[in-house]
């Protein structure tokens, strides 16, 4: 789960991790209202969407009276936001951050992240700042500053210097980062992030180390110890009909094809979406229906795919395990009737009483089209699918 | 020969009379599994699907001289289990438990370095030595005694790997599900030494999938130590960057652990890849027909 820039730095704050002054706002009146409690004779309107490049997009906007705060807010909230990161449909701006104007001496970049090849936390920092750190590590690789934090031993002021040093920072810039990092640390541990990022990080005319942007992504698996955090969730910045499918439990991923995937397991989802790619289709989506797929999750699952109109075949493939294949089977006939599909539906059930599964599926007078093997399977839906279009 | 577990394997289960244990502790029994009791705190003393319950890992590993353990405790509970049957003795941990928080197995995995422990999983199937051991979620009638080892980090894939061998007649030496998570215990490296060295095993099939690097380095070892035949396949060519495919484990962050790059390292260190997942059973039988110049190929 992300989180938006204002909620970051309402984190980085507590964590001692020096932010600009700003104030989240939802309405021009209340940009207004924040620019004028700031004070100050300049200010900057951020749009808060989950995504990043919004500079150059027109998502951030400098503003010299609160009046021009309102306005730039008023054109923000409400409207979309497409940015490099986006895609052209862009994302809802429904928060906007007003901020006090930082003047800028240099920018740096920092992030923290569990980093699973090492099994441990990974500090990296850049001069770059402003940049995307995978663009520095293309072009100059040099330039990225490294630090592994050991689990038992914890983050060492050491390592904080070696990095700071290695940043070019100077004087008491040196403790100020040796706070900065151990803040993020802390953060990290203590909310379960498993990944945070601060880009830019300026050092200001004044010297005073700063956290100009902020990212943090935190691990969907421990959410259940944050439910503070938890509440944080915008969904309007993540899929419609992932949103849906987390609610039932399912894992959905909207892919854009038009041919809809049902399967169970992760890996034999991806598969299968390769499948239908490899034999010239392709797929609308990523879908787990997970091992314990009851009669209803199935159903479920039936109704995000068709509730795409770009779907003109669907392709259920299961292995069953742990999940029986004629309960699957009774699972699709039931959702069949329920939904009302009118595309074709090409299954393939393979495994735990799965010649049960396959006899229900024939006897249930549905025009279902049956498929031995993944091949097989992938093949049948892709030609479904342009009968149907054609 | 096998790897890791064989019929004289016996077996422990943590959180033993939850419904999913109980469901799953059965079905291995009916295997033939050398299942020996379960723990669950506050119920030592009880029996259940005839078997004895404690209250600590210690005191059924005390009573039973048991050796290996399968931990269906939710995942908030799971990184406790895993250390307390580390601590206990236990030498093979199988942790099925899905959505383990990864800071909490960062700890776990430091922790384990001081124990002679072996961690499979979690959010894996299991291990399974067919005809023998089953020790986990995977249905045991699809295996068959044979010669392929398989490895993989996807559940259902490695159900496809060996429902297509034991179709082409090979069957299976031994099956480990590694996980999907991204911070994990055995991974394909040491299996694929165990398999390399094991006597029954006579080819290896190795499922991946986006996210990480274990695939690229695991072609660099399958480059200098491994001499039997790899077939290998990754999961999620199609996989959109940044999007998390159902395992936690797997996503393409950064431009990094793509299909396309593992697929690559794997050719280049002389894995038979293969496109499709339907065709892993029978590029194994090639391999192994074209190696032992026999003719027993497709089916």
């Amino acid at each position: 789960m992300n989180l938006h820039e204002y909620q970051a730095k309402r984190l980085f704050a507590s964590y001692g991790v020096a932010v600009p002054h700003g104030i989240p706002a939802f309405s021009a009146q209340e940009a207004h209202d924040a620019a004028i409690s700031l004070g100050g004779d300049g200010w900057v309107v951020k749009a808060q969407i989950h995504a990043g490049g919004r500079g150059k997009a027109g998502g951030v906007r400098r503003v010299d009276s609160p009046e021009a705060a309102a306005q730039a807010a008023g054109e923000m909230l409400g409207s979309r936001l497409a940015t490099v990161q986006t895609g052209a449909e862009g994302l809802p701006v429904e928060t906007v951050l007003v901020e006090e104007i930082s003047p800028i001496a240099r920018e740096l970049y920092l992030s923290c992240l569990v980093d699973r090849a090492s099994e441990r936390v990974l500090f990296m920092a850049s001069r770059e700042g402003g940049m995307e750190i995978e663009e520095v590590a293309a072009q100059s690789p040099e330039k990225i500053l490294l630090c592994q934090v050991d689990p038992a031993a914890g983050l060492q002021a050491y390592q904080c210097r070696e990095i700071g040093f290695g940043m070019g920072l100077e004087g008491g810039q040196i403790n100020a980062l040796v706070e900065i990092m151990r803040g993020l640390y802390q953060l990290l541990l203590d909310k379960d992030a498993s990944q945070i990022e601060i880009n830019p990080l300026i050092v200001t005319e004044e010297g005073q180390l700063l956290a100009l942007d902020g990212k943090i992504n935190l691990d969907d698996n421990a959410l259940f110890a944050h439910p503070d955090l938890a509440e944080w969730r915008d969904a309007a910045q993540e899929d419609e009909r992932e949103n849906a499918a987390r609610q039932h439990g399912l894992n959905y991923i909207t892919l854009g094809g038009n041919i809809g995937c049902m399967v169970n397991g992760a890996g034999l989802a991806m598969a299968t979406m390769d499948l239908v790619k490899l034999h010239g289709g392709e797929p609308a989506n990523f879908l787990d229906v997970g091992g314990g797929a009851t009669k209803e999750k199935v159903a479920e699952a039936f109704k995000l795919i068709l509730a795409d109109d770009m779907v003109k075949a669907v392709l259920v493939n299961i292995f069953g395990g742990i999940v029986r294949c004629d309960l699957i089977a009774e699972g699709i006939i039931a959702a069949v009737k329920e939904v009302g599909v009118a595309v074709p539906v090409v299954v393939r059930l393979e495994g735990t009483h799965a010649p049960e599964g396959r006899r229900l599926l024939a006897a249930s007078g549905l025009a279902l089209i049956p498929a031995e093997d993944l091949d097989e399977a992938a093949q049948k839906a892709v030609e479904a699918s342009r009968t149907i279009s054609g | 020969m096998s790897i890791l577990v064989d019929q004289n394997t016996k077996v422990i289960c943590q959180g033993f009379t939850g419904k999913q244990a109980s469901f799953h502790s059965q079905q291995c029994l009916d295997y033939g599994t050398l299942l020996v009791g379960g723990v669950t705190p506050g119920r030592g003393g009880q029996t259940h699907l005839g078997l004895p319950v404690f209250n600590t890992v210690r005191q059924l590993v005390d009573a039973t001289g048991a050796t290996a353990s399968m931990i269906y405790v939710p995942p908030a509970f799971a990184a406790d289990a895993i250390l307390e049957a580390a601590d206990a003795g236990v030498k093979i941990i199988v942790c099925i438990t899905e959505g383990i928080p990864v800071l909490q197995m960062l700890k776990v995995k430091a922790a384990l370095k001081a124990y002679d422990a072996r961690l499979i999983g979690p959010n894996c199937p299991g291990i399974i030595t067919p005809g023998a051991c089953k020790i986990g979620i995977m249905p045991g009638f699809i295996h068959q005694t044979g010669c392929i080892g398989v490895v993989s980090r996807s559940g259902t894939l490695t159900y496809e790997a060996v429902h297509q061998t034991t179709r082409a007649g090979l069957g299976q030496s031994t099956c480990v599900g590694i996980g999907g998570d991204p911070i994990h215990g055995l991974d394909f490296i040491e299996v694929l030494a165990l398999f390399q060295a094991d006597p029954q095993t006579q080819g290896i099939i190795m499922v991946g999938e986006i996210g990480g690097s274990a695939e690229e380095e695991a072609a660099e070892y399958i480059k200098s130590h491994v001499s039997k035949p790899v077939v290998g396949y990754i999961a999620g060519t199609t996989a959109p960057p940044g999007k998390r495919m159902g395992h936690a484990g797997a996503i393409i962050s950064g431009g990094k652990g793509t299909a396309k790059a593992k697929f690559a390292a794997l050719k280049s260190a002389g894995v038979a890849i293969v496109d499709s997942p339907a065709k892993m059973g029978q590029r194994m039988a090639e391999c192994l027909g074209r190696q032992a110049g026999l003719g027993y190929l497709q089916s």
